[in-house]
């Protein structure tokens, strides 16, 4: 017990992160036919499966492995192999995707190894594809957990085919069902045929079932999944994605799939690069309806850059996010003067720098591995106008008495969080509005007479 | 429609009232890959002593169990607010390797001289139980230095069911019972137990036995406070709502203090009624309180009865299917859903032991499905097939129900609404009346069934 004196560790107060298997879970829901396995305690999955489902208000199964004081003294094995059959007996899926928690992890399970025994004894029979990837949630965020997922899916899929390239693969990182489908809509109208993984805008926001669905319609298929190894190129979104979780990268040294790694396509800066990408990857020009929607976005930046000229925003969240956003902001004159992120990759200032103009000089501060109480101290020094992150700011906001616009994940009090459109000249749009008219209302409610034109 | 298979293990967790002989297994451990709404022994330890607001609330573990249950309860606090705060100790791999001890003690200190609560509770999670640190000690060591009751939980996920949770909590507190003075205690004094004050329940609770001239010395746990908690073993009876989390309580308390409990519940006019009879009875050496509780009885009911008059008119002849926690909640579910005009056609719970489902079944008509540690397929299974208008549940069951076109109410701890004492019968049937009968469920495809 000596040597607990003098130590300065600090506890962290209102997480801005979450745990790795959850990001895991959100890519398994994203393919098509595929149930998740969390291989650990029953919590996991149940309170993982309750954060998904009050973000997008769609049944969200997850199964877990579901550990005993035994399986944690002698291994899991048994467990999984019992999940894996239950699951099948049950779901009858395609795709089970196993991803491990700190429990699985720290008492040394080989989960591979297991699945590839439980493969062999169950050669010739009709089992479906199971992919592991380990997420103890002791080590890096949902996002790690996330690209993970990605990255254990292609690795252990995508294949070479003697056929000859064609499409384009995207690897959009964690947007929402609405960006997903934009994205979809893009690539349909640019006429490039693209494999998109993960891709839930179906299976976490669809319509009404007139029977249970044990597996909701859509998802990337597995087909789709092993062709992208034979792709013309790759397009992945997030700049802080490290050489070692980049799903793109793989694909690249592996199959010569050349990887085009670009920021979130969040505003005209960011969207113009990402829709050149596709243009210089294809060959065609940008369609007109795009150059059109590019023409109002602009247009609207002039109707509105009054408004919202050096206004000062508070932007937290994942780390790919909130560069998407400090670029988006400062392109409209925005000041992000605080940038804060949960994660620690220790990517985030250079990335901001890299897109932000005069950053240094802005006296920008950007805070890494923070948690909601650091935000609301560093926030309250900053007196900024308006906060714009995920529902986890609510208290913060409401404490500095500022408008928090919600974006991202997870909207937990407001409806329609999965239908948030973030990106493309759309996004930026609807984005831009939503900030305008939070700053003017603020203003037009401090006025004393009230006014009824801007 | 796609058939929707039992799993084998499973077909005794599910009874057919009506068509089969009783002979129901429950209080097992969840099948793997079953995909059970249950919960770990962490969130039951959690979601007890959740409510006590002027206590620091530390989970000791990787990040992802203080997240998933920040501010998740809607318990309300006439007070201190740092119940609603979420402190982890936020292990990384270093810590799982050279153990979270010190990472312990450094936040516990810290954030004890921050917020100077009355009380720490360190839950410790799954991976804490399996590196081994020695908490207690840690605890010891701090309460030591601080002067405050630092107290261990031991919540390790994978050591049982929910229901584990709830006894390692109802222990951590049992270490507070007792400390306090009880000085000025009236015998004519209750504990309310198991009431957590969600939507502000408690106080609802709290007014009616002031109100018969009874002195409430302590909720476990709505509104909570740590002094309160101290001497509470001053009180003359112990009224157990929810019994499965805190009966353990009680039992401990009328070992050591001798005294005695009684179990009641608050939801609908039927129970609640009973709850204040019962009480009053246990005091019959003053029959002033009875007649008190006869009085509140008879005005609270002559006050909402118009109303719930127009909405049992309403929903008379639909049918509720109800999934909760604990079975004793279903009872009361049953009778407030009775007293409204609706059926019940599918009822369970995910830790109902043998004699909770014998009740269950003495209760339910024939054709009622009851069903233990039920999962997503099941539950949409029987609702589709029993043609439930509404089902009763938590977040997890609500989207099952929404996305099958059915009306839904929330009926667990992160409501917003009060469902508790006459008032809450109220709301309760007017919530159910404004899912039943919205016209949204018009559009949904597969209302043929209804």
């Amino acid at each position: 017990m000596k040597a607990l004196e003098n130590v300065e560790y600090k506890a962290t107060s209102n997480a801005c992160k979450l745990c790795s298997p959850l990001g895991a879970s959100l890519v398994f829901r994203g393919i098509e036919k595929s149930v998740p396995l969390l291989h650990g305690s029953q919590g996991c999955s149940t309170y993982i499966r309750r954060y998904l489902i009050s973000h997008f208000n769609e049944p969200v199964d997850i199964a877990s492995s579901n550990f005993t004081e035994e399986t944690a003294v002698f291994g899991g094995s048994a467990n999984l192999i019992l999940a894996v059959q239950n699951i099948i007996k049950q779901y009858d899926p395609k795709f089970i995707g196993v991803a491990t928690t700190c429990l699985s992890e720290t008492i040394g399970d080989d989960v591979p190894m297991i699945l590839s025994d439980y493969h062999k004894k169950n050669s010739g029979t009709k089992s479906p594809l199971i992919v592991s990837v380990s997420t103890p949630s002791y080590s890096g965020t949902h996002i790690d957990g996330f690209h993970g997922a990605v990255k254990a899916a292609v690795n252990s899929i995508s294949a070479k085919e003697d056929l000859e390239a064609k499409h384009i693969n995207l690897f959009p990182g964690m947007l929402s069902p609405a960006d997903y489908r934009h994205i979809k809509e893009i690539f349909k109208d640019f006429g490039a045929d693209h494999v998109m993984l993960p891709d839930y805008s179906q299976t976490l926001d669809g319509p009404l079932w007139s029977e249970y669905q044990k597996i909701p319609e859509g998802g990337t298929s597995i087909k789709q999944i092993i062709s992208m190894g034979s792709a013309v190129a790759s397009i992945e979104f997030g700049r802080i994605l490290a050489e070692d979780e980049s799903a793109g990268k793989l694909l690249q040294n592996r199959f010569k799939v050349p990887c085009h790694s670009l920021g979130l396509p969040i505003g005209v800066n960011e969207t113009d690069v990402f829709f050149d990408a596709i243009s210089k990857i294809t060959g065609k020009p940008v369609p007109e309806k795009y150059i059109g929607e590019r023409g109002r976005l602009i247009d609207s930046y002039v109707d509105g850059h009054k408004y919202v000229f050096e206004a000062r925003a508070v932007v937290y969240g994942e780390e790919d996010l909130v560069v998407g956003l400090a670029s988006f902001l400062s392109e409209i004159g925005v000041i992000p003067v605080l940038c804060a992120t949960g994660g620690k990759s220790g990517h985030l200032k250079n990335k901001l720098c890299q897109v932000v103009e005069d950053f240094e000089s802005r006296g920008i501060v950007t805070l890494e591995g923070v948690d909601f109480v650091d935000i609301g101290d560093a926030a309250k020094k900053l007196s900024p106008d308006f906060l714009i992150g995920n529902s986890k700011g609510y208290k913060t906001a409401r404490e500095l008495n500022r408008p928090l616009i919600r974006v991202g994940f997870p909207i937990h009090d407001r409806m329609g969080g999965a239908r948030i459109l973030h990106i493309g000249y759309k996004g930026a749009q609807q984005l831009f509005d939503t900030i305008s008219n939070t700053i003017i209302a603020s203003r037009q409610d401090a006025s004393p007479v009230g006014y009824t034109y801007m | 429609m796609a058939t929707i298979a039992i799993l084998k293990e499973r077909e005794k967790q599910i009874y057919h009232k009506g068509e089969q002989a009783f002979d129901m297994t429950c209080e097992k451990k969840s099948l793997a890959g079953s995909v059970s709404q249950r919960a770990c022994v962490f969130c039951g330890s959690r979601v007890v002593l959740y409510p006590i607001a002027d206590a620091l609330h530390l989970i000791h573990g990787p990040i992802g169990c203080a997240s998933y249950t920040w501010d998740i309860r809607g318990a309300l606090s006439s007070g201190p607010q740092l119940h609603r705060m979420s402190f982890s100790t936020d292990l990384k791999e270093k810590d799982i390797i050279f153990g979270g001890e010190k990472k312990l003690y450094g936040s516990l200190v810290r954030l004890i001289d921050k917020y100077s609560p009355n009380a720490a509770f360190v839950y410790a999670t799954c991976i804490v139980g399996l590196i081994g640190d020695d908490v207690d000690s840690v605890c010891k060591r701090v309460s030591d230095e601080k002067g405050i009751p630092v107290l261990p939980v031991h919540s390790e996920g994978f050591k049982g069911t929910k229901k584990d949770g709830y006894k390692a909590a109802c222990e951590a507190m049992a270490e507070i019972v007792g400390t306090g003075s009880t000085e000025g205690i009236s015998p004519l004094s209750i504990n309310i137990i198991g009431e957590f004050n969600i939507a502000g329940e408690a106080w609802t609770i709290q007014d009616y036995y002031e109100r018969m001239g009874l002195e409430v010395v302590s909720v476990f746990t709505g509104d909570g406070r740590v002094e309160r908690i101290k001497r509470s073993h001053g009180a003359s009876l112990n009224v157990v709502q929810c019994s499965g989390s805190m009966t353990y309580l009680a039992e401990i308390m009328n070992k050591r203090y001798g005294i005695p409990y009684i179990r009641v519940s608050y939801f609908g006019i039927e129970d609640m009624s009973k709850a204040l009879y019962d009480v009053a009875e246990h005091f019959e050496d003053h029959p002033s309180i009875m007649e008190k509780a006869q009085n509140i009885v008879r005005e609270e009911i002559e006050n909402i009865q118009p109303e719930l008059k127009r909405y049992k008119k309403a929903l008379s002849g639909k049918k509720a299917a109800v999934y909760v926690g604990g079975a004793f909640k279903v009872f009361s579910m049953i009778k407030a859903l009775r007293s409204v005009g609706m059926d019940v056609v599918l009822a369970g719970s995910q830790t109902g032991n043998r004699d909770d489902y014998k009740l269950l079944r003495e209760m339910c008509d024939d054709g009622t499905v009851i069903v233990d540690d039920a999962n997503p397929l099941e539950l949409s299974k029987y609702c589709i097939e029993k043609g439930a208008d509404l089902f009763i549940g938590g977040v997890k069951e609500r989207p099952i129900a929404y996305k099958l076109g059915i009306g839904f109410c929330d009926h667990n701890h992160e409501r917003k609404l009060s469902l508790a004492g006459y008032s809450g019968m109220l709301n309760f049937a007017r919530e159910v009346y404004s899912s039943v009968k919205s016209p949204v469920w018009k559009f949904a495809p597969g209302k043929k069934f209804s």
